[in-house]
């Protein structure tokens, strides 16, 4: 990991269509901060997420970045054919991680290794998908519904992953419409950037 | 191994046949079952079968060239692969630039087997058999370059296969008539100019397919 990540916002502005879905919105994290996005569906949490990635454009402002980026959405980029073990192995294999099988195992994923990706349950996928996140250790960290279709004992997995994230220096933005105890109380409401 | 290496990889284990992607011998079979069925519709002629099979089979190819296009890029556009790969500073242009050489690889080297049961079903001789897989080796990298840029471009549209070979068809009429060309006229400039588009084809595509991939990301 990289010593002091950092990201931050200027005046960021998305446009979807033809709808300004939020302005003026600015934020700035360093090392060891979490950042709670909240807001109703459609607010605009995953295309600010998807613009800090560097995935979409702004309408207006911009993002500055320092330290690699690792994003879990509601996809899990892996392929469906493939046995879960070789389709995170795929990932961790491009990211230099030499133990993928320690995180599929932290994550309870352990003896579905051998399972094909598409016969994998909700919950089993975004499990997976933060696997891959952790093989992947990078400094800021983008979750966009993290907590969707896990049961209480993945919700306490992720709120300890972040935690230990956050301990280690590295910086963790959630956007999720659920409760989630993170390291700091920071909450951004989207709605406060509405025009 | 480099970044674009495991890429490559993991491509090819999709879409060579029998790989996961369902990528399979239909294309292969496709072209077989063309050049087969040609010589029962036309009637056993030889000499105008000798005159028309060079023809035949680059109109079975170009058509082949179609059917693995529906799995070439909207399932990773979906599974979010594309957007995993530029958060690892993996390029869509670089992705795309593999995703055609995996393309070409699963489907090309087959294509000019067949070639050698097609020509004898049809009764092509030594020389016409030559010249055909010559234009068939300098026309099928255009081929591939066309499916996939016209892939990446609909593959946001969730158009299905039938879009897209409809326009990859218009697309691919200059490499077939130098192609096919050169077998009328083996001295000709033919092969060399099939070979030319294909070229500037695979030059353009992987800017072509990743400006599209990006596109499909801010609709």
């Amino acid at each position: 990991m990289q010593p002091g990540p950092k990201i931050a916002a200027q005046e960021l502005a998305c446009r979807r269509g033809d709808r300004l879905l939020f302005a003026g919105l600015s934020f700035e994290l360093g090392a060891g901060d979490a950042l709670h996005l909240s807001g109703p569906n459609g607010i605009g949490k995953t295309s600010l997420l998807r613009i800090l990635a560097g995935l979409l454009r702004p309408f207006a402002g911009e993002v500055l970045r320092d330290g690699s980026i690792g994003m879990v959405d509601g996809r899990a980029a892996l392929d469906p054919q493939a046995p879960l073990g070789q389709a995170l192995q795929f990932w961790s294999a491009l990211d230099g991680c030499t133990a993928p099988d320690n995180h599929a195992d932290q994550l309870g994923l352990g003896h579905l290794l051998d399972v094909p990706v598409r016969y994998l349950s909700t919950g089993q996928l975004k499990r997976a998908a933060l696997a891959r996140l952790l093989a992947q250790d990078a400094a800021i960290w983008l979750l966009d519904e993290p907590l969707n279709g896990l049961d209480i004992e993945g919700v306490a997995l992720v709120e300890a992953l972040v935690a230990r994230h956050c301990a280690g220096g590295g910086i963790a933005l959630v956007a999720s419409h659920q409760a989630i105890t993170l390291p700091t109380r920071d909450v951004l409401a989207i709605v406060d950037f509405l025009l | 191994m480099s970044a674009l290496g495991k890429l490559l990889l993991r491509d090819l284990a999709l879409l060579l046949p029998g790989g996961k992607r369902g990528g399979s011998l239909l294309p292969f079979l496709f072209f077989l079952a063309v050049a087969m069925l040609f010589p029962f519709a036309v009637g056993p002629d030889a000499p105008l079968l000798a005159r028309t099979g060079g023809g035949v089979v680059w109109v079975a190819a170009l058509l082949a060239a179609i059917l693995p296009l529906d799995r070439l890029v909207a399932p990773d556009l979906e599974l979010g692969i594309f957007d995993q790969l530029h958060l690892r500073g993996v390029s869509e242009e670089a992705a795309m630039a593999v995703r055609l050489l995996a393309h070409w690889l699963s489907f090309a080297p087959l294509l000019l087997l067949a070639t050698l049961p097609a020509a004898a079903l049809l009764g092509l001789e030594g020389e016409t058999v030559r010249i055909l897989l010559l234009g068939l080796l300098a026309g099928t990298p255009g081929l591939a370059a066309l499916g996939l840029m016209i892939a990446a471009m609909t593959a946001g549209l969730r158009v299905g296969a039938a879009l897209t070979g409809l326009l990859l068809i218009p697309m691919a009429v200059p490499i077939l008539i130098f192609g096919a060309g050169a077998l009328a006229q083996p001295e000709g400039a033919g092969l060399g100019l099939a070979g030319a588009i294909s070229l500037l084809l695979v030059a353009a595509t992987p800017f072509a397919a990743g400006a599209a991939i990006r596109a499909a990301r801010e609709g």
